[in-house]
């Protein structure tokens, strides 16, 4: 049913939707160019866009800006903090999600808003209180930290995939004779192991890109990469391909994640609120 | 097989079993998150009333005198306005951006999942990674990208970060969160009843008063989830500013959060920034309360 | 031997009484329709007997046990839901033998029990596929070939034919009564089409607000409902129930007066007298023109259905008077029409709804 009027804004569409998703993503792409110049290449005017690429860059970066050291901080913050959160978070959305009460529908609600204090407000005492507890530039503080900020998003998206599954299929499983925990094996964890994957991924792009507290309450020992491109610009901002080469390094991981779930983001993101 | 035995009355159950085995399931969570909740904001609101500096201990009770002095900080109108400026400015460009692209991407075209991923790119990048990119590749005075058109066009390069602070964060800002929009923008235009649009096809609606008439009201509601999400997240700006201005040339892009960073961790005035924290949390709050209103609806 | 009792049934959910003091017996291979209409508890009931719901008051046997605090999974019952909730990530062979995969039935003795389930309902082609690979009907097929392979000492149906299209549902109601014959089992079935009831129940249970109206044959609720609710549930084109006053009782026949003018006599019944207000039941069927007849009135709607014409005819006040008619009678919208009861008889109600009944 292609009408010419049709096809013309199909191929205004196209025309359009290449322009804006080139100039939208070319930054990130230029960064990533300069990331295998030279010094000399990535300062160069007018700007290079032919030059030989070289690998020297990635080498000096885990010198100077100890790129492997705080690569495996941010791993472990994302992957732990993750990981304590689902756990913290499962039972509660399954609770939620299939024996819902009057108030199940407040609490969820509730733990949302929690997720919207600003850090700010909770900066100082927690601050001081980790300056107490010797707990300043460690990464147990920052996982914790972390774990607890992204709480709240954790448990609205395995209570949103939790509540697809119908009730009924486990009510037939019951019928069959099982029992809650067989339940849980056969039934509710091969389907919904898609939403708690997207969750975990979803969990571990907010722990990697999280700077606020690793800013203010870690320091060498155990920034992450957040922490070490801030720092690095700060004292060595004039080497510009050498920070390229660390941004992208750092970026790069999470760039795949995002694209695997952008689907489930909006969900996740917006709290169920747009369908 | 009829039964001719009494019938025998089982008295009413008690409140199902399940309804207790499922409080220890909840607990860990929300125990955890009301710690998280509750404790750093009413000690926030306690330093407040404190006269604490972290280089002369101990903290003195000084009742309202953080108040008094906020409300009297030369700095703070300028604090407050660029706030205000560093969230609705981006806000409507993310907004209008985010429709017009949602628009764009609505409707298959060749190579548009392709195109589509470089479109919400910018998401993914850290917020120090994303400022960094924009300071030394775009406004750089020196080897910067505009500076060189400025250039190729006869013009001054300009140093962005000292004549134009504001500006540049807000670009930086509004690159890091269009795609945001856009998502949450698309995601809902495809929600959107087809048949409805047909109708309106029928009805003899041009594609502009097709979008106007029928697609835009049905985004109001997703536009305000979205004007409210972005709210509280640019509410605190915070590492943009950090990498690239430290809140200068002189407080010219200092907002709350940073505000209270630099008075808290730089000027160890720890009372006095509690009690812009408690500012800040209220204006959080208030936001909050509008976006669980609308969430509501939905759970 | 699979028998059922529920003896005073009670639900309530805190203040609202679902089912209020329910007592049926279920025998050994009997087919129990339970019907009525939405929210008069019959699926409460099928899942209070399956386990999925508590049982606030009363008592549950099944084959003489008391079964109120005995666990869904431990019922020996299998159902089949409205919805067919199959697991989804499984295949159809998967999702039938899962019950006896959790019962640690070897494998060989599963694959056999699958397969002749598979023949009896026509599965064989389909068992490596996915719930999402099947249409409508062979879904509910796997629902039924689920429960048939348990060996259940009941089947349970909650509406299983309402998401069907009409067409497939008939051709499924054959299938689902042969299944009875065949496998000889005792089946409870909920519906909310009386339809259904009447075509393959050996008893149906009327429902309403929780509270049984009439228990029997299909033919006993046909021919002597127990109230009006009943006598208007069962039969289609629903039965005409007309206000009538009882003019004169003479002799054995009794008068009736039908606003409007139509007249109408009936064999009269101990204890009516005249000024009483009765209401009168007459199946569409059992009513067509009669030049003797007394019922009088202008036809409003005709329905030629092929094998028969519906008439809608107004006598004058209060609701239309169905008549179904032989489809080559000559009828025409605007014709007065006058009608008699040309075979069974009439059934008269008290103004209270009960049957009244020649004592």
């Amino acid at each position: 049913m292609a009408t010419t009027q049709q096809r013309r804004h199909d191929t205004v569409r196209m025309i359009l939707g290449w322009i804006v998703g080139l100039i939208m993503a070319f930054p990130v792409f230029w960064m990533g160019l300069a990331a295998f110049k030279t010094e000399q290449d990535a300062a160069a005017i007018p700007p290079k866009l032919f030059f030989s690429p070289t690998l020297e860059n990635f080498v000096e970066m885990n010198e100077r800006v100890n790129y492997l050291h705080h690569a495996l901080n941010s791993i472990l913050v994302s992957g732990t903090s993750t990981a304590l959160a689902i756990l913290l978070a499962a039972p509660a959305a399954y609770v939620m999600a299939f024996y819902p009460t009057k108030r199940t529908r407040s609490l969820m609600l509730w733990m949302l808003s929690v997720r919207f204090m600003p850090a700010v407000g909770a900066l100082i005492p927690v601050y001081l209180i980790l300056v107490y507890l010797g707990l300043i530039d460690t990464l147990s503080a920052l996982i914790l930290i972390t774990c607890l900020a992204n709480l709240p998003l954790i448990v609205w998206m395995l209570f949103s995939y939790f509540k697809e599954v119908p009730a009924e299929i486990l009510e037939a499983a019951r019928m069959d004779g099982a029992r809650a925990l067989t339940q849980l094996r056969y039934l509710l964890i091969p389907l919904t192991a898609p939403g708690i994957s997207s969750t975990a991924l979803l969990g571990m792009i907010l722990a990697w890109n999280e700077t606020f507290w690793c800013i203010n309450i870690t320091a060498t020992k155990s920034g992450t990469l957040a922490l070490a491109i801030a720092s690095f610009a700060n004292s060595e901002g004039q080497f510009w391909a050498k920070l390229s080469a660390a941004s992208i390094a750092s970026v790069a991981p999470i760039l795949i994640f995002g694209w695997i779930t952008q689907r489930q983001l909006v969900r996740g993101l917006t709290f169920g609120a747009v369908k | 097989m009829a039964s001719t035995t009494t019938p025998i009355t089982v008295p009413a159950r008690a409140r199902s079993r399940r309804v207790m085995k499922t409080w220890p399931l909840l607990l860990p969570s929300v125990a955890v998150l009301a710690l998280w909740a509750f404790v750093p904001l009413v000690l926030t609101l306690w330093y407040s009333f404190q006269n604490y500096n972290l280089q002369m201990p101990p903290a003195v009770f000084g009742g309202l005198i953080n108040y008094e002095y906020l409300l009297t900080d030369p700095d703070l109108p300028g604090v407050v306005f660029n706030t205000l400026i560093m969230v609705f400015v981006p806000l409507i460009v993310t907004v209008v951006l985010g429709t017009a692209f949602a628009v764009i991407y609505d409707g298959p075209f060749p190579g548009q999942p392709i195109a589509r991923i470089l479109v919400i790119t910018p998401f993914f990048v850290m917020p120090t990674v994303a400022a960094l990119v924009w300071k030394n590749l775009f406004f750089h005075p020196v080897w910067g990208l505009f500076s060189w058109l400025q250039q190729s066009l006869g013009m001054q390069p300009i140093d962005w970060f000292s004549s134009h602070p504001m500006t540049a964060i807000i670009i930086i800002i509004s690159w890091a969160w269009t795609p945001f929009a856009t998502l949450i923008l698309l995601t809902a235009m495809q929600s959107l009843d087809r048949e409805q649009i047909e109708a309106a096809r029928m009805d003899g609606a041009k594609s502009i008063a097709r979008f106007y008439y029928v697609v835009l009201p049905h985004l109001y509601r997703p536009i305000a989830v979205l004007v409210m999400l972005e709210t509280v997240f640019f509410l605190s700006t915070y590492a943009e500013i950090y990498v690239t201005t430290m809140g200068g040339p002189g407080s010219a892009t200092t907002n709350i959060p940073f505000y209270i960073y630099s008075r808290a961790l730089m000027g160890f005035d720890v009372g006095l920034a509690s009690a812009a924290g408690v500012f800040a949390i209220i204006i959080a709050n208030i936001v909050a309360f509008f976006f669980v209103r609308i969430m509501s609806e939905q759970i | 031997m699979s028998t059922l009792e529920l003896r005073n049934i009670h639900k309530s959910y805190g203040a609202v009484n679902i089912i209020k003091d329910v007592s049926l017996s279920v025998h050994d291979r009997e087919f129990v329709v339970l019907v009525g209409p939405s929210g008069c508890g019959k699926s409460t009931l099928l899942r209070m007997i399956a386990g999925l719901e508590e049982i606030t008051g009363g008592e549950l046997t099944i084959d003489g046990e008391v079964m109120n605090d005995v666990s869904a999974d431990a019922r020996g019952l299998a159902m089949v839901f409205q919805s067919y909730a199959l697991y989804p990530h499984m295949s159809v062979a998967e999702n039938m033998g899962f019950a006896l995969k959790l019962a640690k039935v070897p494998e060989a003795e599963r694959n056999q029990k699958i397969l002749q389930a598979a023949k009896i309902l026509q599965l064989e082609h389909l068992l490596e596929r996915k719930p999402k690979q099947l249409s409508g009907g062979q879904r509910q097929r796997v629902a039924i070939g689920r429960a048939i392979v348990r060996q259940p000492k009941i089947f349970l149906f909650d509406e299983p034919l309402s998401n069907l299209d009409a067409a497939l549902r008939v051709q499924m109601r054959i299938e689902l009564a042969e299944l009875h014959r065949r496998l000889n089992a005792t089946m409870i079935y909920v519906t909310h089409d009386q339809v259904e009831a009447m075509t393959m129940a050996d008893r149906i249970v009327v429902l309403r607000d929780g509270v049984i109206e009439q228990v029997g044959t299909p033919l006993e609720l046909y021919n002597n409902p127990a109230n009006t609710f009943v006598a208007g549930f069962i039969g289609s084109p629903k039965m005409n129930l007309i206000e009538a006053r009882v003019t004169e009782v003479e002799g054995g026949s009794a008068k009736l007066f039908i606003n409007g003018g139509s007249t109408l006599t009936v064999a009269a019944l101990r204890g009516l007298n005249a000024g009483d207000t009765v209401t009168v039941g007459l199946r569409p069927e059992t009513i067509g023109p009669s030049d003797a007849g007394t019922v009088t009135g202008v036809v409003d709607v005709v329905e030629h259905l092929g094998s028969e014409t519906l008439c809608y005819i107004n006598l004058g006040s209060g609701p239309l008077l169905t008549a179904k008619l032989d489809s080559a009678a000559p009828v025409a919208v605007g014709d007065t029409m006058k009608l008699g009861v040309l075979k069974g008889k009439p059934i008269l109600f008290a103004q209270s709804g009960e049957a009244l009944r020649d004592r």
